[in-house]
């Protein structure tokens, strides 16, 4: 380890030749990153998996063999050739609905992860940064957040606002916004410490400067792995609210949806429409944990 | 080829061309390039030579000890007769376990931070097979031979309860347990202070009289080197250039290389006002880079075709020296070769800063701790005040405080050409702030490294200096020139530069506003020896242009000797001693200075009478009554120094210091009764 040191510092040392040069060091930089994800089985496994669930997203119904919300196919098959997921007791196709339910997850999962990334790195940049009393009431708020039950206030939001898509973004997006602090807060106390910054204070920047253009920048890697870890999680606690509050739309084809309204009928052998959609819940969730793990061992190499 | 004649005892370690490569990316690159050696049982050999020249990789490639890319391509390593490469992994278990032990640089991550030391001592004895009883009994002989007083109460502390130096002796310690033929050190003392070098040095030198274990001790400081090792070789690019006895080569070295970097170092008391140091141009080839014929070709003053076309020649030039080099006739000219005169600053008087009863008390869990008392520093237009101390002693309160990242306690104030400024960097106006600005030591943390060179220097400039545009870009391509920055460099991010180009950004961006004050804290720490040199001409030129006035950070009294005009010596927050450079290094001295001077290992081998300082520096949270440096100093006069704090009084024109002991007192010469280090 030690002797590998000197050898790693004669490599960054490498002087590079003109502007041009410049631009596509920092191509093949990228380039570089994306080999060694490409490298990876967990990544393309993972990439294949979320490929598929975007396919249908994007694709609704136009790639689903039946409407998700088309009845009267013959009611409660089981899986079998021409209904590779069965049917439910509506004679709706649940193959079709799990595909088409993609949709949802995946506009609301990523926005949960956007919003919570951006209040989570904001407060997470400003605690960090000032650091003192503003860090102890910021920290102390977020504490507080996470020390409540996300059911628990999942339940209490839903139950009085409804289940409509913003009012569940809103609330998971707050229930993150605590995490995704956590992390930038940390880089960002370590960030500070650097004597870049102490050098900013010594030509008079503002704190607003410093934190966006001196900071933000060099702690990228760890927002962005916790923004990848983030629409993972959010795929999943946005289908547990959807099962807790329960009384969604029933044609409505979201996962927690479906798996909250055949939930109760597994005891009597009914189990496909609600273990397929769990299913595509867990495996969407694996996916994307899959990937965030490489990306975070890729940037962390 | 080896140097001594038909070996009379097996050598404790032998190298036969070995050759050492990394892998990148699946590509070898070459990092040793069949390097032979050997030392004696009982020798110490010491390998110099500047960063990436392969000398840690000799170390532990010594013990086959290589990172998993490191691979050895051929020769062979001979431990105390056995050949290491071809080992099986048990062997080589119990050759490291057994014969051969290895100090690293950093003790804090030698020792387990969970584990008391008295475990981690006592284990190194049960894996001889000893029983635990009779482990611990040699745990403590052990601590005690390396002069620990208490080995009891030691071996109940974590390692973070010891000073950096306790740690290096359990180290040690433990590196000797097994009695073993072969003692690798690679740069047992990088991280320390001066004085607690010089005492672990010590403790290494008596030692050896003790053992026959040999040594190998890889530093970058010629002056450990120096006085610990009896022969030496000094390392480029994967190659021993030059062999032979220590003296003979710091003396009269034989090769360009080595002459090179003896003459990058302040030697002999040279002032900047004297001559420019020496600089090795260009820099240390890649490693992997094809060197077929000689590896110092590139940057050599004496290279002909000859040096290109023929691998030169090992130049035996008897006593057991070698030289690689086809001039080796001509070296010794290179010695002498011309430099550059010195600069001088026209004295002016003219005070540009002051500090006025400066103290800074922090607040740490609910006890006031004084980092800086009564502090009165004046700071004259284009001079260089040297700051020195060991780490803790309040060097770098004082120049955060004089900046304005620290404010002063209430009843202190920092004055700017007379005119009091506020305290904080923030409340101060944006000439006061253009007027004082600071270096780092480690310029990796103090360039953001996502913004290019160019952005970094651009926006010191519109932010300093309100320049705008064209004339902005215009202040940019200047100050880059005149740190020798191409455009290219400006184009590039910090970890694309080399140690000393990152630098220059750094400096260039302190001068962007034109400064009248630049605090340095110790701004070529990080470097190797050549790329200081580089920099502290730099600098100098620098101030001899704008008659910019330095506060200059070191723990390098020689640099400190060379470059500043005034030095202060600081200790617990105080300055004891403040006098011109030639006063500071004439004496008399306050007992803390004459101590730390005596810490110095010398390049020049001039012998000097070591003051030991007893003890840890006291906590500042809780310092000694009377004198603060009473605990510590070997001429306490009993009665006085414990009662009363000594005022600053002043002995010569512009020499003062806080002691009690008159000038007679501090002139005779001190008798030093060695007595075993006490834990802090």
């Amino acid at each position: 380890m030690t002797s590998a040191e000197p050898l790693s510092t004669a490599m960054s040392a490498r002087p590079a030749e003109g502007q041009g040069q410049v631009r596509s060091e920092r191509k093949q930089a990228r380039r570089e990153r994306w080999r060694l994800l490409r490298r990876r089985p967990a990544f393309v496994f993972g990439s294949v998996v979320l490929l598929f669930w975007l396919v249908c997203a994007i694709g609704g119904e136009n790639v689903s063999p039946h409407g998700a919300k088309e009845i009267g196919l013959p009611s409660l098959q089981s899986p079998n050739g021409s209904y590779l997921f069965g049917t439910d007791q509506l004679g709706r196709d649940v193959l079709s609905r799990v595909m088409v339910g993609a949709r949802d997850v995946l506009l609301t999962a990523p926005a949960v992860a956007l919003l919570s990334v951006a209040g989570g790195t904001m407060l997470g940049l400003v605690a960090g940064y000032l650091r003192g009393a503003a860090d102890e009431v910021i920290s102390r708020v977020m504490e507080a957040i996470l020390a409540i039950p996300v059911i628990l206030i999942g339940l209490v939001v839903l139950t009085n606002f409804g289940t409509s898509r913003w009012v569940l973004i809103l609330t998971v997006a707050f229930l993150f916004t605590p995490i995704v602090f956590r992390t930038v807060r940390a880089a960002t106390l370590a960030e500070a410490d650097l004597d870049y910054v102490t050098s900013a204070r010594l030509r008079g920047e503002g704190a607003i400067f410093t934190m966006t253009r001196e900071i933000l920048p060099n702690i990228s890697g760890p927002i962005i792995v916790e923004a990848t870890v983030r629409v993972g999680y959010a795929v999943f606690t946005i289908a547990t609210l959807q099962f807790i509050a329960g009384g969604g739309d029933p044609a409505n084809p979201e996962w927690g949806n479906q798996i909250a309204q055949f939930y109760n009928q597994i005891q009597g052998g009914t189990w496909w429409p609600t273990v397929f959609p769990a299913v595509a819940i867990a495996s969407l969730v694996i996916a994307i944990n899959l990937i965030a793990d490489s990306i975070e061992s890729v940037y962390a190499a | 080829m080896s140097t001594i004649d038909q070996p009379t005892r097996t050598a404790a370690l032998r190298l036969v061309d070995l050759e050492v490569a990394y892998l990148v990316r699946g590509v070898p690159r070459e990092v040793l390039r069949g390097v032979s050696l050997e030392v004696a049982p009982g020798e110490a050999y010491g390998l110099v030579g500047e960063s990436g020249c392969g000398k840690s990789t000799t170390a532990y490639a010594a013990l086959r000890y290589l990172p998993a890319n490191g691979r050895i391509l051929g020769g062979q390593v001979f431990v105390d007769g056995v050949d290491v490469t071809t080992m099986s992994n048990r062997d080589l278990r119990d050759l490291r376990a057994k014969r051969a032990s290895m100090v690293y640089q950093d003790p804090g991550s030698a020792l387990n931070p969970v584990v008391r030391i008295g475990p981690q001592v006592i284990e190194c004895f049960t894996l001889l097979g000893q029983s635990r009883s009779q482990a611990e009994q040699c745990a403590l002989q052990a601590l005690r031979h390396v002069r620990i007083a208490d080995p009891e109460r030691v071996m109940h502390r974590y390692p973070h309860q010891l000073s950096g130096g306790m740690q290096q002796r359990v180290v040690i310690a433990m590196a000797l347990a097994s009695n073993p033929k072969l003692l690798v050190l690679d740069e047992p003392t990088t991280g320390l202070d001066a004085t607690v070098e010089a005492e672990v040095l010590d403790l290494v030198r008596t030692l050896r009289s003790e053992t026959d274990a040999a040594i190998l001790l890889i530093a970058h400081n010629l002056g450990v080197i120096r006085t610990m090792c009896d022969r030496v070789g000094v390392m480029y690019a994967g190659k021993v250039v030059e062999e032979g006895q220590a003296e003979q080569v710091f003396d009269d070295p034989q090769h360009p290389y080595t002459v090179g970097l003896l003459n990058c170092l302040p030697r002999r008391g040279v002032r900047k006002d004297e001559m420019l140091l020496a600089t090795i141009p260009g820099t240390l080839p890649q490693i992997g880079t094809p060197l077929p014929t000689c590896v110092f070709v590139d940057r050599c003053h004496l290279a002909t075709e000859v040096c290109r076309s023929d691998v030169p020649p090992v130049v035996d030039l008897g006593a057991g020296r070698y030289t690689r080099c086809h001039h080796a006739d001509q070296v010794s000219a290179l010695a002498t070769l011309g430099r550059d005169h010195g600069v001088s600053v026209p004295e002016s008087h003219r005070v540009v800063l002051e500090m006025r009863e400066v103290s800074k008390t922090f607040r740490q869990q609910r006890h006031d701790v004084p980092a800086l008392v009564g502090v009165d520093l004046g700071l004259e237009e284009g001079e260089t005040l040297g700051l020195v101390g060991e780490s803790g002693s309040g060097k770098s309160t004082l120049a955060k405080t004089m900046l304005g990242i620290h404010s002063p306690d209430a009843g202190g104030e920092v004055a700017i050409d007379g005119r009091a400024v506020a305290g904080s960097t923030t409340k101060r106006s944006a000439d006061e702030r253009r007027a004082v600005q600071m270096i780092f030591q480690n310029p990796d943390s103090a360039l953001n490294r996502n913004w290019t060179v160019r952005r970094i220097l651009k926006r010191s400039v519109t932010k300093l200096t309100g320049l705008k545009g064209k004339q902005a870009d215009e202040r940019v391509d200047a100050l880059a020139e005149s740190l020798k920055l191409t455009q290219r460099h400006l184009d590039l991010k910090p970890r694309q530069l080399s140690g000393g180009l990152k630098q220059r950004v750094a400096i260039a961006r302190a001068f962007a506003g034109d400064p009248r004050i630049v605090v340095c804290d110790e701004p070529t720490s990080a470097l190797d020896v050549s790329v200081q040199a580089a920099i502290l001409n730099v600098l100098a030129e620098l101030q001899a242009g704008d008659r910019t006035s330095y506060l200059f950070i070191s723990h390098d009294l020689g640099v400190v000797r060379y470059l500043a005009d005034r030095i202060a010596v600081m200790y617990l927050g105080r300055i004891m001693e403040l006098g011109t450079t030639e006063q500071i290094f004439a004496g008399p001295n306050h007992p803390y200075t004459e101590a730390l001077l005596s810490a110095v290992p010398s390049v020049d081998g001039d012998e000097k009478v070591r003051i030991p300082l007893s003890g840890e520096i006291p906590s500042p949270a809780n310092p000694p009554a009377g004198c603060v440096f009473h605990t510590r100093c070997h001429r306490v006069i009993e009665g006085l120094c414990e009662v009363t704090e000594p005022e600053i009084r002043e002995l010569a024109d512009g020499h003062v210091m806080r002691c009690h002991l008159s000038v007679e007192q501090l002139e005779t010469p001190v008798v030093i009764a060695s007595a075993p280090s006490t834990t802090g």
